[in-house]
């Protein structure tokens, strides 16, 4: 599926690329530094250019990708990395859950193609475009329009970071050498009005800072993570699923 | 060279981390779809695994580092209570830099 199918298609589905397209602009704002980011971090922990780029060309996630430098760094086993991936994207089951119903009229091969373009962004601007009552359809052109543009903006900037970062002999002038847990507190406290987050944080934090100091890593981030979600589970419940969805 | 940056197990790591990605976000629609209502403890389960996952990351190194880097943890804390994404970050590096300058 590319751009220049859609442009022989109707002048309405020429429309709804252009609105996709321009849905994305502050996307590219959104996303752009973070691939710089990521490029630069991954050659100042060892990583050549290429692998770089490819991982962001094969995984096409911010959070997962700086998971995957950080905990690799660790020397651990290869389980270990994939599972904390396979952790930090488990959100995505909820957004494909959700933005599944939305292209449920997209072809087979469309679908395919629509799951892997499914990032946060992605999944944020199809809310949007639902609009309030969630009753305006997602077309393959708009979907495509904006989720298209957005992964080869993210491969560039990647390969910008990583280019660029390259020059730089003595990251920890820059502070590049802690990035990495900046970056994540970013992201985490940007979770901070989902609800139980303080008690999930809290039994994560001193669970993890216990088994980080005992046996060592990589435990901490599974045995961590188990017992926050676990503390989840025990937290008075309310709400329903579909809820939670159109909160997202 | 490390082992884990050696070229063909990073290429081969960077395939299996495409895949469990794409597993995420087609797995919801492909399962959860099938089902009209989940276990709310389940819901509240699923809803809280990113949190503490990246907890668990940010919180040992964080902990077992020095001034400069403690200063910095707590100045990005408070920023992202009103500003966003990479202006923490930014924010943080300064302060880090700024304190390592400093000596600390």
């Amino acid at each position: 599926m590319t751009i220049s199918e859609f442009e022989s298609g109707t002048a309405s589905s020429r429309r709804e690329v252009l609105h996709g397209v321009r849905d994305a602009v502050p996307l590219y704002l959104a996303a752009s530094p973070f691939g710089v980011v990521f490029g630069a971090a991954a050659v100042a922990a060892g990583y050549s250019i290429s692998d770089a780029v490819f991982a962001s060309a094969s995984v096409f996630g911010g959070a997962s990708q700086f998971v995957f430098i950080q905990v690799n760094g660790l020397g651990v086993p290869a389980w270990s990395v994939i599972l904390a991936v396979f952790a930090v994207n488990f959100r995505h089951i909820l957004y494909s859950a959700a933005t599944g119903r939305r292209i449920a009229h997209f072809s087979i091969l469309q679908k395919i193609a629509a799951f892997f373009l499914l990032t946060d962004l992605q999944f944020a601007a199809c809310e949007v475009r639902a609009g309030a009552r969630g009753d305006r359809p997602i077309t393959a052109a708009y979907y495509f329009g904006l989720g298209l543009p957005l992964y080869a903006c993210w491969i560039f900037a990647t390969f910008a970071g990583a280019y660029f970062g390259g020059f730089i002999k003595h990251p920890e002038q820059f502070g590049l050498d802690f990035i990495l847990p900046i970056y994540f507190l970013a992201i985490l406290m940007g979770f901070r009005k989902r609800r139980n987050f303080l008690p999930v944080a809290l039994v994560s934090a001193g669970v993890s800072f216990i088994v980080y100091q005992t046996l060592g890593a990589p435990w901490h981030i599974s045995i961590g993570a188990l017992a926050g979600v676990a503390a989840a589970a025990l937290m008075p419940v309310r709400r329903h699923f579909s809820e939670v969805a159109q909160d997202e | 060279m490390s082992d884990y940056l050696s070229e063909g197990y990073v290429a081969a790591l960077i395939v299996a981390l495409g895949v469990v990605t794409y597993f995420t976000r087609a797995g919801g629609y492909l399962v959860l779809s099938r089902f009209k209502h989940l276990h709310p403890r389940l819901e509240a389960a699923l809803e809280a695994v990113p949190a503490a996952v990246i907890t668990t990351i940010v919180v040992p190194p964080a902990l077992s580092a020095g001034p400069a880097e403690m200063l910095a943890i707590v100045a990005a804390g408070v920023a992202a209570f009103r500003l966003s994404g990479i202006t923490v970050v930014v924010l943080g590096l300064i302060v880090l830099v700024s304190a390592r300058a400093a000596g600390l």
